[in-house]
């Protein structure tokens, strides 16, 4: 306490938020109490316990998934960095001014239409698969190259947009004001606009880098153990699938302090821009 | 010869005729203030001098040079012409001292070592000394104002405009940034500023031009124009005003 007597409107303010949170807390509890009781009253339920949440099952190949995690992590540490450099890129290309530069621009046009008008799992079978088709030697004929490859391709057409986005963000006179004092267009954009833009845009591409975390299970299916691939293995040979909703959990453990985080620096963005 | 000169300039946004065949002469060392109502056609004016806007027709030569040239490359002649806007536009993600460096050592390629204090001596001139490592949203509107100033100068341009630099300015904060005007004026530099401040364009104005639907409506020495104007829409324009 500060020692100063509180306000009416404090005072009434206060009362207003305990009351707030009695309720909340009474209705959570409530519906918790509800689910609890009520689901295991299904006529499947004793089955779905068996087969989904088997404490044994779990115990056995929690270690194991985990393992295959690390994979994902390693395809998500690769594919990011190239993906943010690719996806500024083609953001820069899409401004280009210059007549003979205007192949470059419609190429990148194209190339966000593209990517971003196709589901992620058919680049990931077309480049996957078609690409090692042409009988490349070792380790060219590799499904992480071409795998990764293909979230690059589409996820970096979504970051190039964001970009865009940013930039278009800022107002011109920050470029007149650039102008102005004698630098040139790009200058204005490298040092002017692009810092700010990039800026902006920090949580909508953390976002989608949540996503790609997520994106990276459907390399399993050209071939790559990773996780989800992993707990399918598991549950063939156990004939439990426990195994997929421990991959859930730890999917979950890393992407819901992500995507906590980045709400958070959205909402800091706002407040500050109002 | 004139530092600045116009002639017949115009400028249309669309169908709107903004700038309507003005013709003006400015000498080194000269103050000159444009006063009218908004959409008068002031702030265009500036915008056509630092080429930001390309002149429709007519010609504005720089030093004898005709900078209004379509295709002319701007860059040079920005150097040479400063500018300060009414919302100070300066570089949010750097601090003042950051803001003023860019363009001296990305434009004349100088090492921030001999920039430095240069810098250093105009915000102490202009008593920002203690403000220089701030970011803008760190200062008030008057200290921002006089940074983009600091900036402006930094390109040691040979004329400066100003586009109605104190309108954006609480009422208290309006006279350090004028204090700053009444400096330069000092040492000589060549200014024309786009102002409603009519007190400071009467103290320290050599030439007012008044500006009334993109023309040079009526020009002369601040007194008469205040005190005696000979055209009836500057006599009504100054009504509303003083």
């Amino acid at each position: 306490m500060t020692g100063t007597p509180l306000t009416r409107r404090q005072v009434f303010e206060a009362r207003q938020r305990r009351r707030a949170t009695t309720i909340a807390a009474g209705s959570t509890c409530a519906v918790l109490a509800a689910l609890v009781l009520l689901i295991p009253l299904a006529p499947g339920w004793e089955a779905v316990k068996r087969s989904f949440f088997n404490a044994e099952v779990f115990a056995k190949t929690f270690p194991g998934l985990l393992n295959a995690f690390l994979l994902d992590i390693a395809i998500f540490a690769w594919c990011a960095p190239l993906i943010a450099a690719l996806g500024l890129l083609v953001a820069l290309a899409r401004d280009l001014r210059n007549p003979a530069l205007y192949p470059l621009r419609l190429a990148a046009m194209l190339y966000t239409d593209i990517f971003r008008g196709l589901p992620v799992i058919l680049v990931i079978y077309l480049i996957g698969f078609g690409v090692p088709g042409l009988g490349l030697p070792r380790p060219w004929n590799s499904p992480y190259i071409w795998g990764s490859l293909a979230l690059i391709l589409v996820y970096a057409a979504y970051v190039a947009e964001v970009i865009r986005s940013g930039i278009e963000s800022i107002h011109d006179s920050q470029r007149a004001a650039a102008l102005s004092l004698g630098l040139t267009p790009s200058d204005a954009m490298r040092f002017v606009i692009l810092p700010q833009a990039l800026r902006r845009v920090v949580p909508a591409n953390m976002n989608l880098f949540i996503a790609l975390q997520k994106d990276v299970a459907l390399l399993s299916f050209i071939g790559p153990v990773e996780i989800f691939r992993q707990a399918g293995v598991y549950k063939s040979l156990m004939a439990n699938f426990t195994p997929y909703v421990g991959a859930a959990l730890i999917f979950l453990a890393l992407t819901i302090p992500a995507t906590r985080y980045a709400d958070h620096l959205m909402n800091r963005q706002r407040k500050a821009r109002s | 010869m004139a530092l600045l000169e116009l002639r017949a300039v115009r400028k249309a946004f669309g169908d709107h005729l903004v700038i309507d065949g003005i013709d003006l002469s400015i000498a080194t060392g000269e103050m000159t203030c444009l006063i009218g109502a908004s959409g008068s056609g002031k702030s265009t004016l500036l915008k056509l001098m630092t080429l930001l806007e390309p002149v429709d027709d007519g010609h504005i030569y720089l030093d004898g040079q005709d900078i209004s040239e379509p295709g002319l490359d701007p860059q040079p002649v920005r150097q040479r012409i400063g500018i300060v806007f009414q919302q100070y536009n300066l570089f949010p993600h750097m601090t003042a001292l950051e803001n003023t460096l860019l363009a001296p050592r990305r434009v004349r390629g100088r090492s921030a070592a001999e920039v430095t204090p240069e810098a250093e001596a105009l915000f102490d001139r202009f008593g920002l000394a203690d403000r220089m490592h701030h970011y803008p949203d760190q200062l008030s509107g008057g200290q921002q104002q006089r940074v983009a100033i600091v900036r402006a100068l930094a390109m040691q341009p040979e004329i400066m405009l100003f586009d109605e630099i104190t309108s954006a300015l609480d009422p208290e904060l309006v006279g350090e940034v004028l204090d700053v005007l009444r400096s330069l004026r000092a040492e000589g530099m060549t200014m024309i500023l786009a102002t409603h401040e009519m007190g400071f364009a009467r103290e320290l104005a050599d030439r007012v031009c008044f500006l009334d639907r993109g023309r040079i409506c009526e020009e002369g020495p601040p007194d008469r124009i205040f005190s005696n104007p000979s055209e009836p829409r500057t006599r009504a324009f100054l009504s509303r005003v003083l």
